[in-house]
């Protein structure tokens, strides 16, 4: 699989980065990259091995539905650049 | 071509909050209403290096609504990541299911015209609900409530099987009333617990292929539901008949014009670019688990009809309307426990605290008294203490003010007159009054003695017992 310039463009739209025209031709080469070494990982013979999600073979790790309150509003809203009315305010959006 | 040539098909995604404690995955409270930002924690305000840890209750609750709807629930499941960018989503995805949803392949009943049709369900999954954005009309700026931020979601997704706005109604009722029955969510419209994306497209009659389909996200209301369908299917064969295509887009509904409109360029085709959460780990349901679940569903709404009507005889129609609310179902059959008056107690419900109900713009689970108060407001009407006259006006008692009907009508002063001696004081004390109906109905005028009584219950304030009366005037007039 070859990543085109519009690819690149698209995937930069979707994570709201701002990549400049000469940029495109770097990014793609990184991402084929990536790509070339998960053609490495499929190449692999999996046919003995059992299917797995994720990383770490737990599984069920929940937690009870009992309520512990943080209670300190001020310490979660201190970084915001912008408050109002204990909220974060941001540019407007419709 | 024209209107009935076509056929509207209609698909539904419906998202209903969980009645759990705390939110999906952190210890912070789920309830409605609370100080902006007061019920968050680093956990659901997406603080770096903080980690989700899956509710447990989450998951007995999707798996109990996907028994309850005839799903398959699943042997193992996973968290995926759904990759957005919008300010009331902390964490810049939401933590969802894609391909390994907890709950599929169900489906629901309803009835159409007297003929029972199944409503496939795709699937149900779990996932975390967004933060809520303020948008106050003098700031420049937008405002970030994240108490919502992380409160359990299920979602539910019918296959494209419903094929009328009636149809959609009563789908939505029949769902809203499964998920209040197994009590995994309070349903309550108003504070948006439940709310729906819906799914619209037309084909010609006899086409194959389904239709290109138009989404209108969020809506909370079935009114507007039913609305909105109607207008975008009728603007769909418009578009069609005058050669037009459909776009495939969002739409928004705007219920004050009765309109929809474009939301979103389609250039933004949606793209989430979902992946498997690293942060949480495999979720495995065994047979056990399945089973227990499965053993703690109460009696559903189509047994408890069956036995509204063997049991205590009531009409269909009464059933029918009982079990549409597992809130009046249960007041119901607690009020019926206590005055062994099934149809006394059918009847209130149907028309007195309904039409409370409709004046106040409240839904059944917000009636404020017990079932037991029911069942005893129906004893006193039973063994004549108060009429049924004064028995409604104890019951917009108990809406004001909740408390026991003995102790409202004695406060009040409104208890029934069945003193034999008083009721004649008052017959003869109207008679003396009313010459003119005397020789009335000496005349054979019978219906004076209508107007008696009405006067004798005027006399008392209605607390006169009226049958009492109306005996006792025709015993005197005969004299």
């Amino acid at each position: 699989m070859v990543v085109s310039k519009e690819e690149i463009l698209h995937i930069a739209k979707l994570a709201d980065l701002n990549i400049k025209d000469d940029e495109i031709d770097e990014y793609a080469k990184n991402l084929q990259d990536i790509l070339n070494f998960v053609d490495v990982l499929n190449s692999v013979d999996t046919q003995n091995i059992k299917e797995s999600i994720g990383t770490v073979n737990n599984s069920n790790v929940f937690r009870k539905d009992e309520i512990k309150e943080f209670g300190d509003r001020d310490i979660l809203l201190q970084n915001a650049p912008e408050q109002e009315d204990n909220m974060f305010k941001i540019p407007k959006v419709i | 071509m024209s209107r009935e040539d076509y056929e509207i098909v209609i698909g539904l995604e419906v998202h209903s909050e969980l009645s759990t404690k705390t939110k999906i995955f952190c210890s912070c409270p789920t309830e409605f209403g609370g100080e902006p930002n007061t019920h968050c924690c680093p956990v659901c305000m997406a603080m770096p290096g903080t980690l989700p840890v899956l509710n447990e209750k989450v998951v007995e609750y999707a798996i109990k609504a996907g028994l309850a709807t005839n799903c398959k629930i699943a042997d193992i499941s996973k968290n995926d990541r759904k990759n957005y960018f919008y300010p009331d989503l902390p964490k810049a995805y939401q933590i969802s299911q894609y391909d390994m949803p907890l709950c599929e392949h169900g489906y629901i009943e309803i009835e159409v015209d007297g003929e029972k049709k199944k409503i496939g369900l795709t699937r149900i999954h779990i996932e975390e609900d967004a933060g809520k954005l303020n948008h106050d009309d003098y700031g420049r700026g937008s405002l970030v409530d994240l108490n919502r931020a992380g409160v359990p979601l299920i979602e539910i997704v019918s296959e494209p099987d419903l094929r009328s706005s009636e149809e959609v109604d009563l789908y939505l009722k029949k769902l809203k009333s499964i998920l209040e029955y197994i009590e995994v969510s309070d349903c309550k419209m108003q504070e948006g617990s439940l709310r729906a994306d819906v799914n619209v497209s037309v084909r010609k009659k006899g086409q194959k292929e389904f239709g290109i389909r138009t989404e209108m996200k969020n809506m909370n209301s079935f009114r507007s539901i039913v609305r909105a369908i109607d207008y975008e299917a009728e603007r769909q064969i418009e578009v069609l008949e005058n050669g037009g295509k459909i776009d495939q887009e969002t739409l928004r509904w705007d219920d004050v014009s009765g309109k929809t409109f474009s939301m979103r360029d389609k250039e933004d085709a949606q793209d989430y670019r979902y992946f498997p959460d690293p942060d949480l780990v495999t979720i495995r349901i065994s047979e056990e688990m399945k089973e227990n679940i499965r053993k703690s569903l109460p009696e559903m709404p189509e047994s408890r009809k069956k036995r509204y009507i063997e049991e205590f005889k009531l009409p269909e129609y009464d059933s029918n309307i009982l079990i549409s609310s597992k809130y009046f179902s249960d007041l119901f059959e607690g009020a019926t426990k206590v005055c062994n008056n099934p149809k006394a107690v059918s009847n209130w419900i149907m028309t007195d605290i309904t039409k409370e109900l409709n004046e106040k713009e409240l839904e059944p689970s917000d009636i404020p008294f017990t079932s037991e108060q029911l069942g005893n407001l129906v004893v006193l009407i039973d063994k004549g203490t108060i009429s049924s006259s004064i028995a409604k006006k104890v019951l917009q008692e108990m809406f004001e003010n909740p408390r026991e009907p003995q102790k409202i009508i004695e406060e009040k002063g409104w208890v029934q007159i069945s003193d034999e001696g008083a009721i004649k004081e008052v017959v003869l004390k109207v008679l003396e009054a009313n010459p003119q109906s005397v020789a009335d109905f000496k005349a054979g005028k019978d219906k004076a003695v209508g107007f008696l009584v009405g006067q004798a219950m005027k006399e008392t304030r209605g607390k006169a017992n009226p049958q009492m009366l109306n005996k006792m005037f025709l015993e005197e007039l005969k004299k």
